[in-house]
């Protein structure tokens, strides 16, 4: 903060303007006079102010739709109401309005020095406020990515590093983690980011649909290809192709994959002519590619070329010092999303956040966040704005659970938890849940039934 | 006026029946504080135009003005004693005003007799407290705004309380500031 606070006085009487100037710069403060709301308005505009003494009765504009004027530059910006025909109703709309305070004309000196001094002491603690919080962001925040944890420490420093470089990267970790996001941050941050980035998540084409998204094809090259079409690899030239989920990429693709990496050119489906491209391809996956190479599904070669540089990112649940960064990170995001004024979490909300084990990762903690702050009916998230799964009323995933720690579980309360976090991870996608319990769909919903689980009410 | 003698003095202006041992005492005070010689001037009628009939009180910004149009531009400071209750357009009373870096203070003994507060007649509280209030306006003509120093002469009091907490003299990084300015 400046050594001397800056206030602004609006005032249509120009003895109150000079009078309230002279006391003020007696004070200590800089303080300077306008005649009108407009004039104020531009004033804010165009200067910093630490506190706007505004006259409630005025021609044109009157204080209170200044101060409504002025709130919308600066929401942060304290406004002191001044009037000499106080009435309850005008300073009862005054406070409902966003006012710090509404003081009567002629003042007690002792009153106004106080108010002054408290929207002094206020804004500063509001500016220390701010500083942290860019300080924090500055520390621990790399484009969207957020984490102090000693681990996202080191993969920050990682990413850093990487997005200078031309390098393929392979990003390894569970669902949720936030792959995506680190490989936009790599792109982002890149010589190439100018050019386009494109995603394409491998698992959810077939592998027929799969090559002609990646490759493109020729008009004819199959039933239905009524014109050609270009694939992914084209329209990511000179720019960064991101491949989600390469582990469930079938030999076939695996080959072609090979090819471009290798030759920097492919073929489109039905082609002859080999197109050379310029794309950096960053990788995916949440399977283990060793063990998949091991087992034959998975080719070493491909993998050695995707893993030039490979970034592990780890689970939520092994860094639970980023959890309450995360959660604010998203409430301002989503607070901001709904138009709501949402400050901060109840310290029992965020000791359940805490506690919760997040088998989920980032994805599920962001959604449970989102989902509080549009329910939240006050500025303060409380632990009834949280989901039961993560409150512990329908399935106490916890770290330290007493009964995890005390007591041995039914292998049915096993395997019904066990379900109900899969179904929660994957947001009630029974497919894919499915497919992460090992089960065929009709099989999960027996299980559904047998256990008496319904899907939660948004 | 303006008389040669006067220029870089401080002088002292006694409004109505402003008692003249206290003007005579102020003026002491202002050469023991400010190192420069000061005058006291004939008495002069306080102005009615400077009188606020809504608030039953005069105006110390109108007096202001008042003494700045009667003393011609010299390099003097005037500081105006009145006795009247004082008040500005904002605040509602003053102990006293001067112009910031200016030439004029008026300072009113109304609110710092003992009376006021409903205790017997002192003049040694009084005078004491009288000393303080011309100082401190008299800081302000020389350029030095309040300080948070609570036992400061630049101290801003709103209350008489606050004015008996404080002393008559400046505090070191005030002092080293009047002796800068004058």
């Amino acid at each position: 903060m400046r050594s001397k606070p800056r206030i602004l006085i609006v005032d249509d009487e120009l003895i109150i303007r000079e009078s309230l100037t002279d006391w003020l710069m007696e004070s200590g403060y800089e303080a300077q006079a306008v005649e009108d709301g407009q004039k104020a308005v531009e004033q804010v505009k165009q200067a910093e102010w630490d506190l706007l003494l505004v006259d409630l009765k005025m021609q044109g504009m009157n204080g209170i739709e200044v101060m409504q004027r002025v709130k919308q530059i600066n929401k942060d910006l304290p406004v002191v109401i001044i009037t000499g025909y106080p009435t309850v109703d005008t300073a009862v709309q005054a406070m409902k309005e966003g006012a710090y305070d509404y003081i009567v004309k002629p003042f007690n000196p002792e009153e106004i020095d106080l108010v002054i001094r408290n929207v002094v002491a206020h804004q500063k603690l509001v500016k220390e406020n701010v500083y942290l919080r860019q300080e924090l962001k500055r520390r621990y925040q790399f484009r969207d990515i957020v984490g102090k944890s000693r681990k996202m420490q080191e993969l920050l420093v990682l990413l850093k590093t990487v997005a200078k470089s031309n390098s393929t990267v392979l990003i390894q970790g569970e669902s949720g983690t936030g792959k995506e996001l680190i490989a936009r941050a790599i792109h982002d941050t890149s010589p190439r980011h100018k050019g386009p980035f494109v995603a394409v998540s491998c698992a959810a084409l077939p592998e027929t649909l799969l090559e002609s998204e990646l490759f493109g094809h020729v008009k004819g090259a199959f039933t239905g290809a009524v014109s050609a079409r270009k694939g992914k690899f084209e329209l990511a030239d000179t720019g960064t192709l991101f491949l989600d989920e390469v582990g469930d990429t079938s030999p076939k693709t695996q080959a072609g994959l090979l090819r471009v990496l290798e030759e920097r050119e492919f073929t489109r489906i039905g082609g002859s002519e080999a197109t050379k491209v310029d794309v950096r391809v960053i990788s995916a996956t949440n399977k283990d590619l060793e063990q998949l190479v091991s087992r034959g599904q998975f080719r070493d070669d491909l993998l050695y070329r995707l893993n030039v540089v490979t970034i592990t990112v780890p689970p939520l649940r092994e860094r639970p010092e980023d959890i309450p960064l995360l959660a604010e990170h998203f409430l301002t995001k989503y607070s901001i999303e709904n138009k709501k004024d949402i400050e901060s979490f109840a310290a029992e909300a965020l000791d359940l956040l805490m506690r919760y084990e997040w088998p989920g990762n980032v994805r599920e903690l962001e959604n449970v966040v989102e989902r509080a702050v549009v329910v939240a009916m006050t500025s303060v998230i409380a632990p009834a704005e949280l989901p039961d799964i993560v409150t512990g009323e329908s399935a106490p995933v916890k770290r330290a659970a007493p009964e995890a720690e005390g007591h041995e579980l039914p292998l049915r309360e096993v395997e019904k938890r066990h379900i109900m976090r899969v179904l929660h991870a994957v947001s009630w996608n029974v497919k894919e849940a499915a497919t992460k319990l090992g089960i065929d769909r009709t099989t999960l919903y027996n299980r559904l039934k047998k256990h008496g689980i319904q899907r939660p009410k948004p | 006026m303006p008389d040669s003698a006067l220029v870089d003095s401080i002088l002292v202006l006694p409004f109505g029946d402003f008692p003249e041992a206290v003007s005579y005492f102020v003026a002491g005070k202002v050469e023991e504080r400010f190192g420069r010689a000061a005058h006291v001037l004939e008495p002069v009628a306080l102005p009615e135009e400077t009188f606020v009939p809504a608030r039953s009180q005069y105006s110390s910004t109108l007096l202001l003005r008042y003494i700045l149009a009667r003393i011609p531009k010299t390099e003097s400071s005037v500081i105006g004693l009145t006795d009247v209750d004082l008040c500005t357009p904002v605040l509602a009373f003053v102990f006293g005003q001067a112009q910031l870096g200016g030439r004029a203070a008026v300072v009113s003994t109304h609110r710092l007799h003992q009376e006021y507060y409903g205790l017997p007649h002192n003049d040694a509280v009084l005078l004491e407290r009288l000393g303080k209030e011309v100082v401190h306006e008299l800081g302000h003509t020389c350029g030095m705004v309040h300080c948070q120093e609570r036992r400061c002469v630049m101290y801003f009091s709103n209350s008489i309380r606050e004015v008996d907490a404080k002393q008559d003299t400046f505090c070191p990084p005030c002092a080293r500031l009047a002796s800068a300015t004058l």
